[in-house]
């Protein structure tokens, strides 16, 4: 039933979003807090990208300039043909049509005191698309199709869900507008593991059916190397390494990524069992290390790392890595 | 000295009084623990696992829950015992690490007094005594700078480094048992590692007896010697860590590990989910409480349920039909699948 292939093919080369040394800073003066610090990457049509990071890493934040909820402070970032940063509010209300978001609270992030059929309206509803029996007719088909039945639940309100319904309702609210570019910002990481499941089974389906780009933002490993084509790390607000998931994950370049992986648990008592890689903490992102900002958790760390910021270049085919000392060189 | 039994629970039930009636979260649980051993109990969330670790602590309200069966420490009947008796058990021979560092730690005291506390209260110990050995606890559970960190307040660190500090507070008085409720739920992976790294050795150099409650099958598989799988309240699978992976017999069990996407499967790999979702346990279905979801169900799993029996030394599972392979029903039903 796993459709690679199929992927692969409706993936094209140009690029439907491009993110040019995206810069996202919070406060001023002493206390700037530079949560994104220069990211260069390209989604391309049909391609599920997983942004993978630990907390603090600016994964979110990326994910919410690009939906431009949070102002880039500097930087490009081009959606087809159109720059986003510097767009109209009346034009960017009109893009927002075609660039949706899920968030990672399923509960919390639909509105408690409207029905559910209402809530997958709305869109519809504010872009006066079709007449009002139409809108309701595309909503109930659009909840029939994450799964919930719409003549039985659809004048229920959030809280008689589970979890996992709630975030299938707030996938089919994402998707009745038919957007190009979904932004998935941790979707399953308050879900149990069956349910879980259930989900990304989901979101793999209707992105065929849609012919879907994904940015798929989360901290779980294995989630983000089932669900994506092409996997970036980030750490500290920069981009480590991207590279096609099956590769990243089999042969890591960045030390940062290979410290991931070996810290990562995976259920099977014959696996070798895992110990911290890392230790400490990140440092502030208000005063990040100069040069390499993983340089202080590195292993491989010289003097150069301190001195030298390591730009992104590429090791292998389609393969970038940010780092001066890379794995397996 | 590890082999001595520590903690005996029979056939445990726990249920709250709502205003729909009577919630039976934990229906005829039995586990054994011996010292130094450690004790996995893995289920979703509804399954009674943590309600299960809290009526062994003996932590539950009173009033509104309704909890018969046995627990006994060291040969002690503990369940339902009166508040000033658990008193003398906690800290000192059963502590708790709980789920949620952000909201577990009392946000107005200083660090160095929460660590402090119980070992003025059980240990008896000076002031000083009591810092000394404080100081001590944040090295080992391996916070920088402990000097500093003894007067900070919660909210000045990070979720990591708060876990290390429930976990000092849950050794001050050195307890034979550590019961550990999701102890890296919401912590990143490096810190994840970091953290159950920390409570290998320390079980280790104490000899104590863990239980480690958790969601996460891979939490567990390289960290227990027995797990218990719980589904809607009821123990539905038991065995050593080793065999239950090997030879799993519930579907349940496999269900769970079939749909949890794994880092060595390669990307796109078709997950199994369970569809639907646990029983509601206000009204708990009379047959196997996993049967409307069962691929392999057949009609006795709707209308009798199954006890939980001991088929192989250690490995007990609540299952008409076991994933075995000489068992020709253990092959989807085309109805129900």
């Amino acid at each position: 039933m796993t459709d690679t292939t199929l992927d692969s093919a409706t993936v094209s080369t140009d690029p439907l979003l491009s993110v040019e040394d995206l810069h996202v800073s919070f406060g001023r003066g002493n206390a700037t807090v530079q949560a994104v610090a220069g990211i260069t990457f390209a989604l391309r049509q049909g391609e599920t990208l997983g942004l993978v990071g630990e907390s603090g890493c600016g994964k979110s934040t990326t994910g919410r300039a690009i939906v431009q909820v949070e102002k880039a402070t500097s930087g490009k970032i081009t959606f087809g043909d159109t720059e986003l940063t510097s767009l109209s509010r009346g034009d960017l209300r009109t893009l927002r049509t075609q660039v949706q978001m899920i968030f990672q609270d399923p509960i919390s992030s639909l509105n408690p005191r409207r029905r559910v059929i209402d809530i997958v309206s709305e869109p519809l509803t504010i872009w006066k698309i079709g007449s009002k029996e139409e809108r309701v007719e595309t909503s109930r088909a659009m909840l029939d199709q994450v799964g919930i039945d719409p003549y039985v639940n659809g004048s229920r309100r959030p809280r008689e869900f589970s979890g996992g319904q709630c975030q299938r309702i707030s996938i089919a609210r994402a998707l009745v507008l038919k957007p190009k570019l979904l932004v998935c910002d941790e979707i399953v990481s308050a879900l149990d593991v069956s349910v879980q499941a259930q989900i990304l089974n989901l979101l793999q389906d209707l992105k065929q059916q849609y012919n879907l780009t994904i940015l798929f933002i989360a901290h779980d490993l294995a989630v983000v190397k089932n669900v994506s084509d092409r996997v970036a790390v980030m750490y500290l607000g920069r981009l480590c390494e991207i590279a096609p998931s099956d590769l990243l994950y089999e042969t890591p370049a960045h030390h940062y990524t290979a410290a991931l992986l070996a810290s990562a648990v995976e259920p099977d008592p014959e696996a070798p069992r895992t110990s911290a890689a890392l230790t400490g903490e990140p440092p502030s992102p208000i005063n990040p290390p100069s040069g390499c900002r993983f340089r202080t958790r590195c292993p491989r760390a010289e003097a150069r790392c301190a001195e030298e910021v390591p730009e992104m270049r590429e090791i292998g085919p389609s393969h970038q890595v940010a780092c001066h000392f890379p794995l397996g060189s | 000295m590890s082999g001595r039994r520590l903690l005996d629970v029979e056939d445990l039930h726990v249920s709250f009084a709502t205003s729909r009636g009577s919630l039976r979260a934990v229906q005829g649980v039995s586990l054994s623990l011996d010292q130094g051993k450690t004790l996995g109990i893995v289920g979703e969330s509804g399954s009674g696992k943590t309600v299960l670790s809290r009526a062994i602590m003996g932590l539950l309200p009173r009033a509104s829950t309704t909890q018969t069966g046995s627990v006994r420490y060291n040969g002690t009947e503990i369940l339902n015992a009166p508040n000033n008796e658990l008193r003398k058990l906690w800290s000192t021979h059963i502590a708790m690490v709980f789920q949620d560092p952000m909201t577990s730690l009392n946000p107005v005291q200083r660090i160095g007094n929460q660590i402090t506390e119980p070992l003025k209260i059980h240990l008896k110990l000076s002031k000083g005594e009591a810092k000394e050995t404080a100081l001590s606890l944040l090295m080992q559970v391996g916070i920088p700078s402990p000097v500093e960190r003894y007067e900070a307040y919660p909210a000045q660190l990070s979720g990591g480094m708060r876990q290390r500090v429930m976990i000092a507070i849950a050794l001050a008085c050195a307890p034979r048992l550590l019961m550990a409720d999701e102890p890296t739920t919401g912590l990143d992976v490096t810190v994840q590692a970091q953290i159950l790294d920390l409570l290998s050795q320390l079980q280790h150099e104490r000899e104590m007896a863990m239980i480690l409650v958790t969601h996460d099958l891979g939490v567990v598989a390289t960290r227990t010697d027995e797990i218990i799988v719980m589904y809607a309240g009821n123990v539905v699978e038991r065995a050593p860590t080793n065999v239950l992976f090997k030879s799993m017999a519930m579907p349940y069990t496999e269900a769970l590990l079939k749909s949890t996407p794994r880092i060595a499967d390669p990307s796109h790999t078709r997950l199994t989910a369970i569809e639907g979702r646990p029983p509601d346990l206000l009204n708990p279905p009379s047959g196997c409480p996993f049967s409307p979801r069962c691929p392999y169900a057949q009609e006795k799993c709707h209308l009798e349920k199954p006890p939980l029996v001991e088929a192989a030394p250690g490995h007990s599972y609540a299952c008409w039909y076991p994933l075995t392979a000489s068992n020709p029903a253990a092959t989807p039903d085309p109805v129900s699948a």
